[in-house]
């Protein structure tokens, strides 16, 4: 069974329509990159998956259970809907660590929070975290004295923190120096070497060829293709994926 | 014209500083009823229930849209006709704590919504609940953002509280009045009565600017670099 299986998901504000029917399968511990021009609703897909906007319409399933909705299609109530987005880390392009918590303190809320797990224990899980993205010396630095390249990282390790079954990546170099660039896209190669299933947005096409087992190509709310790398970049099948290619290649 | 009298404020300083010291009674209670007024009607206004919203609204808009002394008049004086009967101390509390509130849930409205949304999209994708996410990651940030404001509305309240000597209760004012009345020396005692004011004043704002120095920085910091980031 695929660890993501997104059917018909449409998003509209108002009357901009941002996705118009998205179809998208990941299987567990496969990496799929979603790339296309901006606007064309790729981190929109990712708030879905997480919830963070309820589809307009569509269903999507992680591990086998609807995001959001009984299967009558009543809506599921907070503290169960909460639950379910502690099972899908999202990392996001600003990272978005608290600046009123230091490093060590952003990766443990949560777990004690939500997942009642004892202090020391969270704590004792925050430090080896910190020492796998190579940040155990700054566990009690504030984020704002922190180089964005690090603030991803510790990002990073606040997500598996949830031990999540699905880590969702939006843009998130996208922000960063070009010199720390790879800092963080080397914690993301080893994510995907362990066998986390993710599913990232990115602009980084040198990185998605490398680590991908598919892209995935969108434009106007639609995934017009869907393909591995070598294929998708050596010859891509749709139009507008030819252009995209060629203007940013 | 005659010279200025020392003689007469060492003989009212202690009724004085009585006085003084019901000022500070008075705001620290009106200050206490006006944060917890003004915390809740503040997440009132911030929910998604519409009904709340609109009730967070009316009670703003009516109480900085009326003049405090008249909402002390009708707490003290017009309350009563309805059966509802207030010692002075508990309508001067009650109507400088709803007063403060209106004034304070406006100054914690705009300290919440200025927390970047993208901390509490963060801290929902990691499975905290609403309340969680406002106890944990929104107030603790609103908190230092709101010091300044926040400050600032507690010297109007200290200020205020001279309007509660026309519901008899001796405050600092009342206290100079009661000696200009007896000594008729109103130079003297109310020059004297405006220095402690301010001397209070001061203090408070000292105080703030301590604590800014200690909270405030470090969010205030990274909330400029934020909107700094995205262009603003």
């Amino acid at each position: 069974m695929a660890m993501i299986s997104v059917r018909g998901l449409k998003k509209h504000f108002g009357t901009l329509r941002i996705l118009n029917g998205v179809d998208l399968e990941v299987e567990r511990s496969q990496v799929v990159a979603i790339i296309g021009p901006s606007g064309s609703g790729k981190s929109t897909v990712l708030r879905c998956l997480s919830f963070l906007e309820a589809p307009t319409a569509g269903e999507i399933y992680v591990d086998g259970r609807r995001m959001g909705y009984r299967d009558n299609g009543r809506r599921l109530p907070d503290a169960v809907l909460n639950r379910q987005r502690a099972e899908i880390g999202m990392v996001f392009q600003s990272y978005n660590l608290w600046p009123h918590r230091t490093a060590l303190e952003n990766i443990i809320e949560a777990p004690i929070l939500v997942r009642r797990t004892p202090r020391d224990q969270a704590i004792a899980e925050a430090r080896s975290l910190l020492d796998r993205v190579g940040l155990l010396a700054k566990q009690d630095a504030y984020p704002s004295t922190l180089s964005g390249g690090q603030q991803q990282r510790v990002a990073i390790a606040r997500s598996l923190a949830m031990q999540p079954k699905v880590i969702l990546l939006d843009e998130v170099t996208s922000a960063l120096d070009p010199e720390t660039v790879h800092e963080v896209l080397d914690v993301i190669k080893d994510l995907a070497q362990e066998g986390m299933t993710l599913v990232l947005v990115t602009h980084e096409m040198a990185f998605a060829r490398e680590v991908a087992d598919r892209i995935v190509f969108m434009d106007e709310g639609v995934v017009l293709e869907d393909a591995p790398p070598e294929a998708f970049f050596g010859a891509p099948q749709h139009e507008r994926a030819r252009a995209f290619l060629a203007k940013i290649l | 014209m005659r010279d200025f009298d020392f003689s007469v404020l060492i003989e009212w300083m202690p009724a004085l500083l009585e006085g003084l010291g019901i000022t500070v009674l008075y705001t620290i209670g009106g200050l206490a009823l006006g944060m917890v007024i003004g915390l809740t009607v503040a997440v009132m206004a911030l929910t998604r229930f519409s009904l709340l919203r609109i009730a967070a609204r009316v009670y703003v808009d009516a109480i900085r849209g009326t003049p405090l002394l008249l909402q002390l008049f009708i707490l003290y004086y017009a309350a009563p006709s309805v059966g509802f009967k207030l010692s002075a101390p508990a309508a001067g509390i009650l109507g400088l704590g709803i007063n403060a509130g209106a004034y304070l849930a406006e100054i914690f409205r705009a300290g919440i919504e200025a927390v970047p949304r993208p901390h509490v999209h963060a801290a929902r994708s990691l499975g905290l609940s609403y309340r969680q996410t406002l106890m944990r990651v929104e107030l603790p940030q609103a908190v230092a953002l709101v010091l300044p404001p926040m400050a600032g509305e507690i010297i109007n309240l200290v200020k205020s509280t001279s309007l509660l000597s026309t519901i008899a209760i001796g405050d600092l004012l009342r206290s100079g009045q009661i000696a200009v009345s007896v000594t008729f020396a109103p130079l003297e005692i109310y020059l004297m009565v405006g220095l402690l004011y301010l001397a209070v004043n001061l203090a408070l704002s000292a105080l703030v600017r301590r604590l800014e120095a200690r909270t405030g920085g470090r969010a205030r910091r990274e909330a400029q670099r934020l909107m700094a980031e995205v262009g603003i």
